[in-house]
């Protein structure tokens, strides 16, 4: 795994990282490949703060192959002022970069076990270096599914790419919208709903859940339900991430730096922070 | 090739595995099989429930039509689920469409037949209640988490 420091002696200090590629995604979604010099790599889960100078910074996940160590892909919504301003930007652009930083999902652990990933929404793109890595290491592995929910059918994030996933035949891939028009022939209802129909032995099963905070916490109940240990489930979760390392505070949940200590964590250890709605 | 009864069809289904044998018949009296090919409608909005489907084969696409935003499929049903609710409750009428997405087998248990036998029987009224709860409380969730949109641009 890359630390921080591997890229720059000072962690708070970012590097110009220039874009080589954009491509929309969906409408206000966008991706970018972005090179930036001393990169060494990433482990899945872990996240860059980008910034544009006199605008600001914010963390952004890492939606590439750690298995590409030359490009940076990252995948942003347009929903603030600093994701909107870098949604702006072209190829040959430049921002700044600091990272990686923050836990990976602990996809060795998962070894010889199955795997559910459950994504809802833009929570895809967190998730995808994992895919990437057990596509790769594909006989490593036992039976992977991934569940995915999305707003509408307009709104299915790399929508191509699951249908090249879909086809390679040793992947279990379920979509399904909150709503669609009835021309949509796939499901429709909450990504929990999908989880029945799953196959996965719960007793050597690892999850990995990216999403919304209630879509994590109800698919985090559907798969302890199903017997699923709450060791066994992993979820990433999203804070106020400002210094990355874990000195400012802004992203503190209860006794955790979610920059430094998450933002992947197990279920075990987020179910009682999570309920509390101060938190 | 071996034709499955439809007790045991009905007793192979989710939401009545694991039901006693004398319950089992009564309720089998009330079933048929039935076939929709895709794009047929199980029913629509506004007529009588007069029937429940048990979904064994296909997908279900339940819709809605709402002025300015035109027909919506809100919810999909897949092999083992239960379509219709309102057959439980007065006035027992549709409040939706249901519309087969996919060829679709399914057995019908007729409504007025099933409320008949669980009236004159509380004991089967009692357990054919209890297993449609859950599937009654779960589409609750599941509406309230759809409802908040969470998917959506945050304000």
């Amino acid at each position: 795994m890359a630390h921080p420091a591997d890229m720059k002696t000072d962690p708070m200090v970012p590097v110009l990282a220039q874009i080589t590629r954009k491509h929309m995604e969906i409408p206000g979604v966008v991706t970018f490949e972005v090179e930036a010099p001393g990169w060494t790599g990433f482990g899945p889960g872990q996240f860059n703060m980008l910034s544009l100078f006199g605008v600001g910074e914010i963390a952004i996940s890492i939606s590439g192959s750690c298995h590409d160590t030359d490009r940076i892909v990252h995948t942003i919504r347009d929903v603030g002022a600093v994701s909107h301003a870098l949604t702006m930007l072209e190829e040959g652009d430049t921002m700044g970069l600091r990272g990686p930083f923050g836990a990976p999902w602990p996809v060795a652990g998962a070894k010889g076990r199955d795997v559910i990933v459950a994504a809802g929404g833009l929570g895809l793109a967190p998730v995808r270096p994992i895919l990437y890595h057990l596509l790769a290491n594909r006989g490593d592995y036992g039976k992977v599914t991934l569940l995915y929910g999305a707003r509408r059918p307009e709104e299915i994030l790399f929508e191509q790419e699951l249908g090249q996933w879909r086809s390679q035949l040793d992947l279990d891939i379920e979509v399904t919208v909150d709503h669609a028009a009835p021309d949509w022939h796939g499901h429709v209802g909450v990504v929990t709903t999908l989880f029945p129909s799953a196959d996965f032995d719960p007793d050597n099963t690892t999850a990995f859940l990216c999403g919304p905070e209630i879509m994590m916490r109800f698919a985090a109940n559907a798969l302890t339900d199903a017997g699923v240990g709450t060791r066994d489930i992993f979820l990433s979760m999203e804070r106020n991430m400002q210094c990355g390392i874990g000195l400012c505070g802004h992203c503190q949940l209860g006794p955790h730096f979610v920059c430094k200590d998450g933002p992947v964590f197990d279920w075990a250890t987020m179910r009682p922070l999570m309920s509390v709605k101060e938190l | 090739m071996a034709i499955d009864g439809l007790e045991k069809i009905v007793g192979g289904h989710a939401l009545f595995a694991g039901l006693g044998d004398a319950f089992l018949s009564t309720v089998s009296g009330c079933a048929k099989n039935v076939r929709f090919a895709a794009g047929d409608y199980l029913f629509h909005e506004g007529d009588d429930a007069a029937a429940l489907y048990l979904i064994r084969e296909g997908h279900v696409g339940l819709e809605i039509a709402a002025a300015g935003h035109g027909r919506m499929t809100f919810q999909s049903a897949g092999p083992q689920s239960v379509v219709g609710l309102s057959w439980l409750v007065p006035p027992y009428r549709w409040t939706y469409d249901a519309r087969a997405v996919k060829d679709v087998r399914a057995i019908a248990l007729d409504a007025t037949c099933l409320r008949r036998k669980c009236d004159a029987d509380p004991a089967l009224g009692y357990e054919v209640m209890k297993r449609f709860m859950p599937t009654i409380v779960e589409r609750l969730h599941n509406t309230r988490l759809q409802m908040l949109d969470v998917y959506g641009t945050p304000s």
